[in-house]
């Protein structure tokens, strides 16, 4: 049997991206083989900054004016590398098409939706107008978009993120490619609405018989979609193998940290496999292979000479010891050092309930007003952004919130650390209600409650040393001098960091770092609870590890509460001992995380765990998906009943008896069970 | 929409009210026609000039509202905008000279937007080359020209020019020649020859003013992935940039174009003077010089319309640009 010739073949591959006057070229990426066979998905995997999405623009031809291309491109064996410009256009879209990853800044704001798709169906098909808008609509109905036909008079902000990705696909797939190239699809999206449009590519792919590559940092995305795996590393790939060998026996130990740094949903705690320092620059490579820097197995050689990709049948790597890898098949913490977490455990339930509280919430409403007219502003409604939300947290305890985008999460946040009377509700601080602080005791109780937000680097003032940042909520609170100047070294070295740091700015330091610095910062007046807003999710993987690592040691050492919210429910599940879900502004379930995750009992819940996609393979092949329909309606309408209805799995259902009671009375939480859902029909 | 619209032009009509009253009290006290009749040789007597102030409604021993309540009834009940201080209609002199400030200036504003555009988009995909250094430079050279030197320098290319030739083949004083016979076409080249300095001129300062906005919301529209995707829907990168890239660039300047074209109507003065046309800007000065209270607030009224309707104007192109900002 002979194998049939690859639809792609991608050889040594080179990007160079010319600098400002006086600076080196930066090569993204440095001589990249890949191969793409008909019909097949080739997962690219690799964090910010390793070349993936540069490899993939490469291949259309579409990087910037700045950017030179050396290597070859072959599609079905014709050369796309300096071809003319008018070639590639007419092959663009047409043989080869991409999904970008920000659905919202992909389309044209000023054109709809309807007409964009049917300009690419024009661009390479001779059809009059109506025959592209008919197509445009079909291609709408593939993608699973609701009265496709009034769709297309859509402009693209009327259109909500997964509907945005969705017709995005649709107008990729419009003239049957070859090749579909999708960078990060669904990194933009929340998870129930990216299992949705995984759902559409596998659809996509399968009308259109196309061959998928599909560029991630999301191992879990790519366990689940990817037939073939690369992994890139500084600009090349540095392993690549079939799906199942490269998460059972990963060859390389990069591949080897990626997949120990990553925390997972069916697992519980335990230390997360840092990899130690942070890929390297690009513009100032050392000789040898680039990871030597930061691998635990490196030895002399691998400074002398970047190693070649190679090895036995599809499995290839880039590294010296591949073959002990693959010989032994260590565990990621065999390898990589693994930090000492001091123990913590979830009190029971019982203990639990002598601890003292640190956050009491309950009932908490904040609406928002809605203004129609320019001129003659009116309120013309209302946006219940939270709308019922209870939390708890006791003493060295973690709360994970999740949620997904406009859930109300960061609004039910700002509410706490507003420390003002609640619109309605009830918010109990360290035992003081915050409707009846006077203006010095919310001054006094701003100390024992600080936050870590999600950008570290918007967070952080470039201007000030990190020394004077981690000072300003000490000054704040009015220590004096002496208390101060010795504060700062123990609070850096506690964070991972070294005490002449202090003289530096923020821009001196990566991103993982100065999550650290905003830590130190907010430690810096010993609070009792930690907020953490979105903490790690700017971080890339193998740093995130480090950060996660840091907290939980944290909270061993120092006792501290969090309140840790995230989109991400592997995180919560690491960290957390209790977590708290929330749907369009109401606490729908909350528990201890074990009992949530293992037996989650709303179906909102059960949707959004199924939703997660593992970073392996076997098991995500082996699981049942719930798919929630639709997006989440506007908090606007405050509808009578349950919130959750129109997409709820449990109420469709449903016989028609029983469902009047989830038509007309919203269910709300029993306030004192240990693990307590909102809704008429739980899972038992 | 009908509801919006009369809603909005409601409230426009109290600004424009607020506007032209605080005009007219303002012009009223900073003027003083007083002394430009008693200026006079021989000298008129008190009683007289009291006489002639009262019928012309400029009376200043009157006081102020009184006389803005006989203004404004004249002015909305019979359109009349009362009389110069020479005894003249000002409606006459208003409807003579918003003509020739119209021809004046609706050539060169608009030849002004078109090339301020093009050139700004092309210099912006051409950022740091040659020819976008080239138009940045002599953009900055031609904005920090005065407006009068720059048409004085028009005029001596003119005049060189003329005299090169042995013809008159440039006019640059006034709008027309005088008594000149002839058909239908000769008048439309006489007109032409005379448009070709002030034409020149606004629609040089225009290029380099607008190129430069237009160049830095091109560069902003450039690097957006909506570019990308029309380029990886097959679109070649000429098509690409003219249909989605421009087309989105262009939103912004929609309310720079909307108060410049009508602001440009009573700021031209120094075009209007240099070149010798009696327009809006020309009368405004004048009026102010000679005391002339009511024709000042003729124009003022004016001004408050054009920046009213620019608001309007804006609003209207914008929404109509930008489907984000309807609804």
């Amino acid at each position: 049997m002979t194998t049939p010739a690859p639809l792609l073949t991608v050889h040594d591959l080179r990007v160079e991206f010319a600098a400002a006057r006086g600076r080196a070229t930066t090569t993204a990426v440095r001589g990249v083989d890949l191969t793409l066979n008909r019909g097949e998905t080739l997962g690219i995997v690799g964090e910010s900054g390793s070349g993936k999405s540069v490899t993939a623009l490469a291949v259309l031809g579409l990087l910037p004016g700045t950017a030179t291309v050396h290597g070859s491109v072959a599609l079905d064996g014709q050369e796309l590398v300096g071809r003319p410009a008018r070639e590639l256009a007419a092959i663009r879209g047409r043989r080869i098409a991409m999904v970008f990853q920000d659905p919202l800044s992909a389309f044209t704001p000023v054109f709809r939706i309807g007409d964009q798709i049917a300009e690419a169906v024009r661009v390479h098909q001779r059809v009059d107008r109506a025959a592209a808008r008919r197509r445009a609509a079909e291609l709408l109905d593939l993608v699973g978009i609701p009265d496709p036909v009034r769709a297309l008079d859509s402009f693209p902000h009327e259109f909500s993120g997964g509907m945005r990705q969705r017709a995005m696909i649709a107008m990729a797939v419009a003239n049957d490619p070859d090749v579909l190239l999708a960078d990060e699809p669904t990194t933009a999206l929340d998870v129930t609405i990216q299992a949705q449009v995984l759902e559409v590519l596998r659809t996509a792919q399968r009308e259109t018989g196309a061959a998928l590559v599909l560029v991630s940092h999301d191992l879990g995305v790519v366990a689940q979609m990817a037939d073939r795996v690369a992994v890139m590393y500084a600009g090349r790939v540095v392993e690549s193998a079939p799906v199942d060998e490269l998460f059972a026996a990963p060859h390389h130990p990069y591949t080897l940290g990626l997949i120990g740094a990553v925390p997972r949903l069916d697992r519980t705690g335990g230390p997360l496999v840092p990899i130690p320092g942070q890929p390297p620059a690009l513009h100032a490579l050392a000789p040898g292979c680039p990871f030597a820097a930061r691998c635990p197995l490196a030895v002399p050689e691998c400074r002398a000479a970047e190693p070649v990709l190679t090895g036995p049948g599809e499995h290839l790597a880039a590294c010296l010891r591949s073959g002990e890898l693959a010989a032994e098949r260590p565990a990621p913490a065999e390898v990589y050092p693994v930090p000492a977490l001091p123990p913590t455990r979830s009190p029971a339930p019982a203990a639990r309930e002598t601890l003292p509280r640190v956050l009491s919430v309950d009932g908490l409403r904040r609406t928002f007003p809605v203004h129609k007219g320019t001129v003659f502003k009116r309120k013309v409604g209302e946006v219940y952004a939270v709308d019922g939300v209870r939390l708890d947290i006791r003493r060295g305890e973690t709360l994970g919130l999740v949620g997904e985008s406009g859930s109300g999460k960061s609004t039910a946040l700002f509410e706490v650390l507003g420390l003002r009377p609640p619109e309605a509700g009830r918010i109990e601080l360290l035992g003081q209600d915050t409707a009846a602080l006077s203006a010095e005791a919310a001054h006094r109780l701003r100390a024992r409650v600080q936050i870590v937000f999600q950008d570290p680097m918007a967070s952080l003032d470039p201007r000030l040393p990190v020394g004077d940042i981690i000072a300003e909520p000490l000054q704040a609170q009015g220590a004096d001098r002496g208390r101060i100047a010795a504060r700062i070294p123990q609070l850096l070295t506690q964070v991972g960091l070294e005490p002449d740091h202090a003289a530096r700015y923020p821009h001196e330091f990566s991103g993982g770092q100065r999550q650290r610095i905003s830590i130190a910062r907010a430690l810096a007046v010993e609070p009792e609870l930690l907020v953490l807003d979105e903490p790690v999710s700017a971080l890339d993987v193998s740093i995130q590890a480090g950060v996660l690592n840091l907290l939980q040691q944290l909270k061993a050492e120092l006792g501290l509460a969090y309140l840790f919210v995230s989109h991400d429910l592997s995180v919560i599940r690491h960290l957390a001992d209790r977590v708290s879900v929330m749907y369009l502004g109401r606490t729908v379930e909350d528990g201890p995380v074990e009992q949530v995750f293992a037996a989650p009992r709303h179906p909102y819940t059960r949707a959004l765990l199924s939703a997660v996609p593992l970073p392996d393979p076997v098991a995500e092949r082996n699981r049942v998906r719930i798919l929630l329909p639709g997006d989440p309606p506007s908090p606007t309408s405050r509808a009578l009943g349950c919130p959750f209805r129109p997409r709820c799995p449990v109420y469709a259902a449903l016989p028609a008896e029983q469902r009047p009671r989830c038509e007309r009375e919203a269910p709300g939480p029993a306030a004192d069970d240990v693990h307590a859902v909102a809704c008429h029909y739980p899972a038992a | 929409m009908l509801r919006y619209l009369a809603k909005r032009l409601a409230y426009y009509l109290v600004l424009l009210v607020a506007a032209v009253f605080l005009a007219y009290a303002l012009a009223s006290a900073a003027l003083d026609p007083r002394a430009y009749f008693e200026e006079k040789h021989p000298r008129p007597s008190t009683a007289a000039v009291d006489r002639q102030l009262t019928a012309l409604g400029i009376n200043d021993r009157t006081p102020v509202v009184i006389r803005f309540g006989h203004w404004a009834e004249g002015a909305v009940l019979h359109g009349d905008l009362g009389r110069t201080i020479h005894d003249t209609s000002v409606n006459a002199d208003f409807g003579r000279r918003i003509w020739v400030s119209l021809r004046l200036l609706v050539v060169g504003s608009l030849l002004g937007m078109l090339l301020g555009v093009l050139a700004g988009a092309w210099s912006a995909v051409r950022q740091y080359r040659i020819s976008d250094r080239a138009l940045t430079i002599s953009s900055f050279v031609l904005l920090s020209t005065p407006v009068f030197l720059l048409a004085l320098f028009l005029k001596n290319g003119a005049i060189a020019a003329n005299q090169a030739s042995g013809h008159q083949l440039i006019n640059f004083t006034g709008y027309e020649t005088p008594g000149l016979t002839g058909g239908l076409g000769t008048h439309l080249a006489d007109w032409g020859v005379h448009l070709l300095l002030p034409t020149l001129s606004l629609s040089l300062t225009g290029l380099a003013t607008y190129s430069r906005y237009q160049r830095g919301t091109m560069l902003d529209v450039l690097g957006s992935d909506y570019l990308r995707t029309a380029e990886a829907k097959g679109l070649t990168r000429r098509r690409a940039l003219l249909k989605h890239g421009l087309r989105t660039a262009v939103i912004p300047m929609s309310t720079l174009f909307a108060y410049n074209f009508l602001g440009i109507f009573t700021g031209a003065v120094f075009t209007e003077t240099i070149f010798g046309w009696h327009g809006m800007g020309e009368w405004f000065i004048n009026a102010i010089r000679e005391n002339d209270t009511n024709s000042v607030v003729a124009v003022n009224l004016f001004t408050a319309v054009t920046v009213l309707a620019s608001g309007f104007l804006a609003d209207t192109l914008h929404a109509a640009l930008d489907p984000r900002v309807r609804g």
